[in-house]
Order: structure tokens, then sequence, then C-alpha cells
């Protein structure tokens, strides 16, 4: 097809280049598909605009596709309708005060962010955590994952055709909210990681729920497996459906599960162990398939592998502080602040100038997130604030994966991939 | 200043060192992570070298920065991933401030595509020979990069068209 067909038949009347340039990139983008005869007597090809305000593309992702009949001859992806420059804020920003801004990108799963955050500016700024911080982080980035992954499996399957079992996975989402809500003090936008530890303790009532919630979601999950895995509709929409071969990953970038799907297994938390993750025992679940099913048997079986975390977790609790005592450093505990005067300065001073990091020091720390390598590069020019903060986030890279993937499937699997590869457009456009 | 590097990562230097002797113009280490600085007109070969000497098959990310006030005003850093010996290397190259080009690593690594045009979008480094190049963000008809420093926090009123809400009137 032409690109004056295309663009007489999209007919931008805003943003004319952009959307032009759009349209001549599917016209350019290579593919393998030989191309069908000029004139078309059924009139079988057409240009499909997909979002961004589609309900099945999970936020505001934009997918311009063409089609030959019901396949897909190729893909562009528009993206950038939720671009809010949170790099560029950072900038403008103490490391502390902007960790609620790590909050809002992947906001399914935003205690790993926080983590992610701190981890990095404890690396830049060498500071030490305390033992027992590292262990309440780690069940709370755990928590997160299973958050996480039952979002993904809420909407794949709602993707592929059941409603109900959206709601079923949501009422175990909505336990781990309690236990936020009661860990950290909110439900959703945690922010509970600080620069040298976290903010406070567990609570006895979140450890009774968190105890509770690892002592019933098993049977959950084997409901899950039960009614998924040799459920014929499930297996046969997602069988051999968006297959990705592992050279193909590795070439792309996939990361995290979509990665372990198509046969890599590359975890962060075992390529380079932060925080504890060296002293608990878990595997990492790889498949070799690439399909969409892999895909959802890597996610599932890492929710196990979760739960064996929290469980070891909560038996190797040590005692101790939750924040680095050192004032230079991390907040003073809010005792400290309200009865002594230093605690009052230091409270004001951090939050004034916040931690800073030597002059032209720079680090990158990368967090396995529920979706894939999370990493935080920073560099300091030896203020409180980052002189520059770049996010690779995995949502990124994975919606580059899709661009591929899409190529010649059917156009009703173009839903059923999305979801598979769970992207979060929170992250991926900063 | 002396590094503390892996075995695997010495192996890698010393590599760089003995067939690039006069191309690699820093190594250095800070805060545990390894940088390497080498021209910007060598990058293709060393990318190449590094891929199939030592097995830097994956390409984690392309970070743009900008140094503002030096003289080489913008860098490049390209975050590379060895699966074989499990490391992680910095490539960086400096650009000058007028009319930043460097020749793009797609043909290296597939995954630079988007990485790339995420840099070129936000600070206005072009990257020659790339498949794709466009913006990524911010719509083709914006004409500012917005996370170049002299770009205001809270961006210049007017530079974006926004749609008309009120299609009625005129």
């Amino acid at each position: 097809m032409k690109l004056k067909e295309i663009a007489s038949k999209g007919k931008p009347t805003f943003f004319k280049e952009h959307q032009n340039k759009f349209y001549q990139s599917l016209e350019d983008k290579h593919t393998t598909i030989e191309e069908f005869d000029v004139d078309d007597p059924l009139n079988s090809r057409m240009i499909l605009n997909m979002g961004p305000q589609h309900p099945a593309t999970h936020g505001v992702l934009r997918l311009l596709l063409e089609l030959k009949g019901e396949s897909i001859l190729k893909t562009k992806l528009d993206i950038g309708y939720l671009h809010r420059g949170v790099e560029k804020i950072a900038e403008n920003k103490t490391y502390q005060e902007f960790m609620p801004y790590t909050d809002r990108m992947d906001y399914l799963s935003p205690y790993s962010n926080n983590v992610a955050l701190c981890l990095a500016v404890e690396k830049i700024a060498s500071v030490e955590v305390p033992e027992r911080a590292h262990y309440i982080r780690m069940i709370g980035c755990e928590l997160a994952r299973i958050s996480s992954h039952l979002l993904w499996l809420g909407t794949l399957v709602m993707d592929a055709g059941a409603v109900s079992f959206f709601i079923w996975t949501f009422r175990e989402r909505e336990k781990i909210y309690d236990i936020m809500d009661n860990l950290t003090g909110h439900r959703f936008t945690v922010s509970h990681a600080r620069i040298g530890g976290v903010a406070n303790d567990i609570t006895p009532e979140a450890m009774g729920l968190i105890k509770e919630f690892i002592n019933t979601f098993p049977k959950e999950l084997k409901d899950y497996h039960k009614l998924l895995d040799r459920n014929r509709i499930f297996y046969n929409r997602n069988e051999n459906v968006g297959v990705l071969t592992t050279e193909d990953a590795l070439q792309i970038g996939a990361k995290g599960p979509v990665l372990r799907a198509s046969g890599y297994a590359l975890d962060f938390r075992r390529f380079k162990p932060y925080a504890r993750y060296d002293e608990v025992e878990f595997d990492v679940p790889t498949r070799l398939e690439g399909d969409n099913l892999a895909r959802y048997y890597v996610r599932m079986e890492e929710m196990h592998e979760s739960l064996r975390i929290i469980r070891q977790c909560l038996d190797k609790l040590p005692k101790g502080p939750v924040r680095t005592d050192n004032a230079k450093q991390a907040y003073p505990s809010k005792d400290e602040v309200y009865y002594s005067m230093e605690g009052m300065i230091h409270d004001f001073m951090m939050t004034d100038t916040g931690i800073c990091p030597p002059d032209g020091a720079e680090a990158y720390h990368a967090v396995e997130s529920p979706k894939g390598e999370l990493g935080y590069f920073i560099q300091s020019d030896g203020t409180g604030h980052p002189w520059r903060l770049k996010i690779s986030t995995p949502s990124f890279a994975n919606l580059q994966v899709l661009e591929t993937i899409l190529d010649g499937e059917m156009i009703a699997d173009t839903v059923v991939i999305i979801g598979g590869v769970d992207p979060v457009m929170g992250e991926a456009d900063k | 200043m002396e590094l503390d590097l892996s075995p695997a990562l010495q192996k890698t230097t010393n590599g760089l060192t003995e067939t690039f002797s006069e191309k690699i113009i820093e190594v250095y280490q800070t805060s545990g992570d390894t940088f390497i600085r080498i021209p910007s007109d060598s990058v293709i070969e060393i990318c190449r070298y590094l891929k199939d000497e030592h097995r830097y098959t994956f390409l984690s990310d392309v970070i743009g920065t900008d140094r503002y006030t030096s003289e080489d005003r913008f860098e490049v850093i390209y975050n590379l991933i060895s699966l074989r010996d499990r490391e992680r290397l910095f490539v960086k190259v400096w650009l000058p401030e007028e009319n930043p080009e460097i020749e793009s690593v797609t043909s290296i690594w597939k995954s630079a595509n988007w990485f790339e045009r995420e840099v070129y979008d936000m600070f206005g480094i072009r990257f020659l020979n790339h498949p794709d190049h466009r913006r990524i963000y911010m719509p083709e008809d914006y004409q500012y990069f917005p996370l170049r420093k002299e770009f205001p926090l809270l961006g210049i009123p007017g530079s974006i068209e926004m749609p008309n809400t009120t299609p009625d009137k005129e």
C-alpha cells in the first residue's frame, strides 16, 4: 500500500507531521512477508489504528496495524501518551523527594520501584543499610511481584475471553493492598523505602496479614492452575502465539519474564544479587517455547518462588534498626525529630539539602522488578539533586519486542499478545 | 588510579587496550561500575569487537547525558551485559555541542533501535544509519529537546499544539 493511500485513509488533522511520519514508518518497515499484488480486488488490506484509548492495550498504547484480511502484515507502535518527563523532574528534586514519582512509574508494583531508586542512591553515596531493612525490602518487593503478576493474570485471562477470573485475582490483590496499608500506610503508592533503610518497621498486624496471606495464597494459586492449565480455550488461544526465539529475544533486548519464557534465565536477583537475595534459596523459572503460554507458566511459577522467598525472609528476619543511624545519610526517626533539637535540625537538613553523593560520581543499579530489569543510572555533581537520573525500564524494552512479534500474527491474537508481554505504560513512557 | 577489576573485566580491558591501543581514552571505575571512554568515530568497531570477542551480546540500555558547560557537551553511554562473563560494562562517547551525531549501533544490537530514538528525542543527538529515526515520546512536530539543560522545567508555553476542545466554536 502506498503512503498516499495510507495517509488519505488516516487524514491526520492533529500533529500532522508526527502522524505522517508514523504512517511512513509503517510503510518503510522491513518485513519478511512477501508483498501481495498491488491491485486488491477484494479490498482485504486495511490500516487499523488501535488505541490509545482501547481498553485491551493496558493503558495508552497506540498500535498501527497493516492488515491483510485477518492477519497482521506489519505493526508500528506509538508511545509517549503518558510521557510526564520524570527524568527532568528528578533533576530538580532531592533524591528522597523524587521517590513518590517512582511509585507512579510502574504503578502495579510501586514497592520495587522505590527499592530500585534507594539501592542506586545507596550505591552512589555508599550508604550502609541495616540487615533488617534489607529483609523488609525483600518481603515488600516479592509482595509487589505477586500483586503485579496477579493483575497481569487477571487481564490476560480477560483478554482471552473470561471476565469473571479478573475478579478472583483482584480479591487476592485486595489482600496485598491491605498488607501494604498496614505495612507502609498506603494501599497503592506506597513510598515505603527510604534512603538508608525503610520508613517503618513491620507492625504486628502487618506481620499477621503477611503470614495469613502466604498460608492461604498457595491454595488460590492451585485453583488458578486447575482452572487454566488444561483449559482448552485458554490453552489454544495462547499456544504458539507471539513466538519469540532465544536469539531474537537477546537481540531485540527482551527483559524479565518475556526473556525467561524464551529460554534465557537472566534474573538480576541472581546475576548481581542485591539486598540479601544471595542468602535465600529460589529458582529462576524458565521455559523454552517462547510463546504466550510459556510466559504464562513462567509468571505463575514466579509467584510460587516469591512465596518461597517471603517465607524464608520471615524465618530469617533479624532484629535491629530499620534505618541507618547516620544523620548525614538518612532521615532520623520521628521520635528523635519530635523530642530532640539535633533530630529536628537533621530532619530539616535532609529535607532541604538531602544526601549529597561525591562530585562526578556515577552509578548504575538494576533490580529485578516484576517486569524485568529496572535500572537507575545516576550522575552526581556533588549537590543534593542528581545531575542526570536515567531510568531504564523493562516495559519500554518489551514494547520494542512487541513491535516485532506481532508481525504475521492474527488480528484476534493482538490483545492476547499484549497481555502476555505485560507492558505498563506509566513505566514505558516515563 | 588503581582499578579493582574482576578477572573477566581485566581480560576485556586488556584485550581492548591491546587491539585498540590508540583509541581507548580512559578506563575508570566509580561506585563499582567500570566505564570505558572511546572516541566517537570508532564506536562501531569497538562495540563489534566487544560483542564478538567478549560476548557482550546484550545491550541493556543507551543513556544520553548533557554535560552542559563542558567542552564536549553530550555523552552517550552504552550499557552492555556479557552473558558469558556475567559482567556489566559501560562504553562512553563524548560528542561536541555543535551538530552531535554518532553512528548507530543497530547493526550490532537490534535493541538499540528504540533506545537510540529515546536519546535523540531527549537530547537531539543524531544517529547515522538508524533504520527508523523518529522521535519516540514527543510528537514529531515538536521542536525542542526536553532533557537538555537549557530547556525550562515548566516547558515552553505554546510549543505544543493542543486539541480543540470546543469543536462548535472556531
